[in-house]
């Protein structure tokens, strides 16, 4: 294939991921973003009135809204976004069976290993390809449950009532200006429904990975858990390496009930071209659990704060974060926490690594409203410099109304010392071994959290990482 | 024993890489296969300096002399190179590695001893550490502790040791390894350093202390003073014995006389 060639004239090879499958879209619009296009969105999905409405609504919110001025250097953005495909059908139907997927897409597939996993451990696959489900199914014990698991477009379409009492509400158009952008533009995604005291043993998983130059990813996952309901969702996906921009902003809406526990897991491994805007955020109400779980890895630059709204009494949040920011890139990411209620509790654990001249910075919110009595929470941030010329930078926000409430945080920097790679040598290890294996003692606290294979993935890449990265 | 000494060192000089001043100043030193050899002297008198010269530690530059390993060149190698070669320092200062086990971590140095390919096979490694602990009355779940990441200063050695164990140097080097121990730590560390030259007696070791206390557990065959970044008198145990009673205040009038 040609781009294959051309990635490895780049010398990128050696990026395992980094290849690109011949496309198999069949419809798509043309490059760049006014109303016309929005409105082919919405019929080419053949939506109901109220979402085009709903759509060119948050298009009008995201023309007027400013580019952010905080965070990462979004200077280049504009000029990208008129490039872009803002949509990209890779197919006419939803499939149910591997069957009919076709051979480009289950080659690419093949090659991130998801024919194995299903076989494994995935009890329903909602594989996104380009912007929408090619692949999804889902295990029979769970349709007897009442789970929903399906296409952000079926949930529309086959749970009307259910999708519109929460779209949108957690997460609402204005919010910011990609939450407006993904508002006006979103296609993809997963609806996820748990009901009430269904306990899912299996992880929920979905991997999906851009395809196309030029193309922006606008998915939109929306997830209830029902009153004291419990599950895991998983959701890694891997880029192929182009040389031109490539943009992917996601809106992440989670609903907690009373009692429920629920944990996002993601692992993100763009490719370095990549701006990746993603708002993801989660209400947890009475004596809710939620957790994040979120590796950042590659891209251009990435700005993501996942959040908890502990809205109930006895409601926790928990955010662990890894950011992994190499040559050119930036991580701008951490997390927010919202204390509403009373005895909320909260915790966000951010790791960082910073290599070459990437950059990666901690931004975190931690905010306790009045009348959250003994609200408390803790955040700990450290930051890991692999070279003297990487860089780390730490923002924590943090506003307390209510003095009964305890608020903990703590920051450490540190950089891979002499020391510790000549023992680890004087052991038989080569430096780039030690260096990975520093690395990897670093962020074990969180990655000992990931599921078995995304935890081998995330070694096997900073392995790779780390591979030259000693002069 | 062979005649073919495992380790010759001739005129070593060194310094700190960002400093004038040699710290040793040419060191002579010859070891046999099998040979126990301790090295004693005053503090600043360059003994670790040596120890970590010769593992490869980047802080320091040699500035003249050689040293021959099994018959090879020494100081071009990398410390990883030195490792293979069957080169092993005991560190006086242990480094801490948040977040790795003392098991993934030897499994990780033995796998680099293989040749690509390979796979140290998981059960044997098991098997063979949990034996290793044993001979250092250490418990199983401390292969699970993040290496030296809040050990005491007991632990640390011992820890030391448990590596050496696992990974079975022809040349062990002893970095002050008695400082920091109290006398039961004192004893399985001698245990265990025993028990591996009983396995092995080709194994060559060259232990650094300030004490005579070590040498009683540890038996040595010849007895280095070193002063000023020089060896000043070498002989059999009896010398420990007067460094004991005398101190080492006679050979620094010595230095200042000849310096």
């Amino acid at each position: 294939m040609p781009e294959n060639e051309l990635v490895k004239g780049l010398g990128l090879d050696e990026y395992q991921y980094g290849f690109v499958d011949d496309e198999a879209h069949v419809f798509r619009t043309r490059p760049g973003l006014d109303e016309d296009i929005v409105r082919q969105i919405s019929k080419h999905k053949d939506e109901p009135e109220w979402m085009l409405e709903f759509r060119l609504k948050a298009l009008k919110i995201y023309e007027r809204k400013p580019m952010p001025t905080w965070g990462g250097d979004l200077s280049d953005l504009e000029a990208t976004l008129d490039e872009i495909y803002f949509y990209v059908k890779p197919q006419d139907h939803m499939e149910r069976s591997w069957d009919d997927v076709p051979d480009t897409i289950k080659t690419t597939f093949e090659r991130l290993g998801i024919p194995d996993a299903e076989q494994k451990l995935l009890a329903g696959v909602g594989a996104q390809y380009e912007s929408e489900m090619v692949y999804h199914s889902l295990k029979e014990e769970w349709s007897s449950q009442g789970v929903i698991f399906d296409s952000i477009e079926d949930g529309l379409k086959n749970h009307p009532e259910l999708f519109r009492e929460h779209f949108a509400t957690i997460i609402p158009a204005a919010d910011n200006k990609f939450a407006a952008l993904n508002s006006a533009v979103w296609s993809g995604g997963s609806f996820v429904y748990v009901p009430r005291g269904v306990e899912l043993k299996t992880p929920l998983q979905a991997y999906f990975r851009v395809n196309q130059e030029r193309m922006g990813q606008f998915e939109r996952t929306l997830i209830i858990i029902d009153e004291g309901a419990q599950a895991h969702y998983i959701e890694g996906c891997t880029a192929p390496v182009y040389s031109t921009e490539s943009f992917h902003s996601g809106v992440i809406e989670i609903v907690l009930k009373k009692d429920a526990r629920f944990r996002y897991t993601t692992i993100q491994n763009w490719s370095n071209n990549m701006y990746n805007l993603v708002t993801q955020r989660a209400v947890v109400n009475e004596n809710a659990t939620m957790e994040w779980l979120d590796g950042n890895l590659g891209s251009k630059l990435t700005m993501k704060y996942p959040s908890c709204y502990l809205m109930g009494e006895g409601a926790h949040g928990e955010i662990m974060s890894i950011a992994y920011a190499s040559d050119g890139q930036h991580q701008d990411t951490g997390g927010k926490v919202v204390h509403v209620a009373p005895n909320t509790t909260s915790s966000i654990i951010s790791k960082s690594i910073s290599k070459g001249h990437g950059r990666s910075s901690y931004r975190g919110l931690c905010k306790v409203y009045e009348g959250a009595i003994n609200a408390r929470s803790n955040v700990e941030c450290d930051a890991l410099l692999i070279d003297e010329t990487s860089r780390t930078d730490t923002y924590p926000y943090i506003e307390i109304e209510e003095k009964r409430s305890s608020v903990g945080h703590e920051a450490t920097v540190s950089r891979v010392g002499d020391a510790q790679l000549f023992y680890l040598m004087s052991r038989g290890l080569t430096q780039e071994e030690a260096m990975a294996l520093i690395v990897r003692g670093f962020i074990e606290p969180i990655a000992k959290e990931l599921p078995l294979e995304y935890a081998v993935e995330l070694n096997r890449l900073i392995e790779l990482e780390m591979e030259g990265s000693v002069g | 024993m062979s005649d073919t000494p495992i380790l010759t060192i001739t005129g070593l000089r060194a310094k700190v890489a960002d400093e004038d001043l040699d710290i040793l100043k040419g060191v002579d030193l010859e070891l046999q296969p099998g040979e126990i050899h301790a090295i004693m002297g005053p503090n600043g008198s360059g003994k670790s300096t040596l120890a970590k010269v010769l593992a490869g530690h980047p802080e320091y530059e040699v500035t003249g002399g050689e040293v021959t390993f099994n018959g090879a060149s020494l100081l071009d190698l990398e410390p990883n190179e030195r490792a293979l070669a069957g080169l092993f320092l005991a560190f006086q200062y242990p480094v801490e590695v948040p977040g790795v086990s003392i098991a993934n971590f030897l499994r990780t140095a033995l796998q680099a001893r293989l040749e690509d390919g390979e796979e140290v096979d998981l059960f044997d490694f098991q098997d063979e550490l949990i034996d290793r602990m044993k001979l250092l009355d250490m418990e199983p779940a401390f292969a699970e502790r993040p290496v030296n990441d809040g050990f005491s200063g007991g632990e640390k050695k011992r820890n030391e040791i448990l590596q050496m164990a696992v990974l079975r140097p022809s040349l062990a080097l002893m970095d002050e390894t008695d400082s920091g121990l109290d006398i039961d730590a004192l004893q399985i560390v001698a245990r265990g350093v025993n028990t591996l030259r009983d396995e092995n007696p080709e194994m060559t070791i060259l232990l650094i202390t300030h004490y005579q206390r070590l040498l009683n557990f540890i038996k040595p065959d010849v007895v280095h003073v070193m002063v000023g970044g020089r060896i000043v008198r070498s002989g059999g145990p009896e010398v420990a014995l007067e460094l004991e009673e005398q101190g080492y205040a006679d050979w620094k009038d010595q230095e200042v006389v000849t310096a």
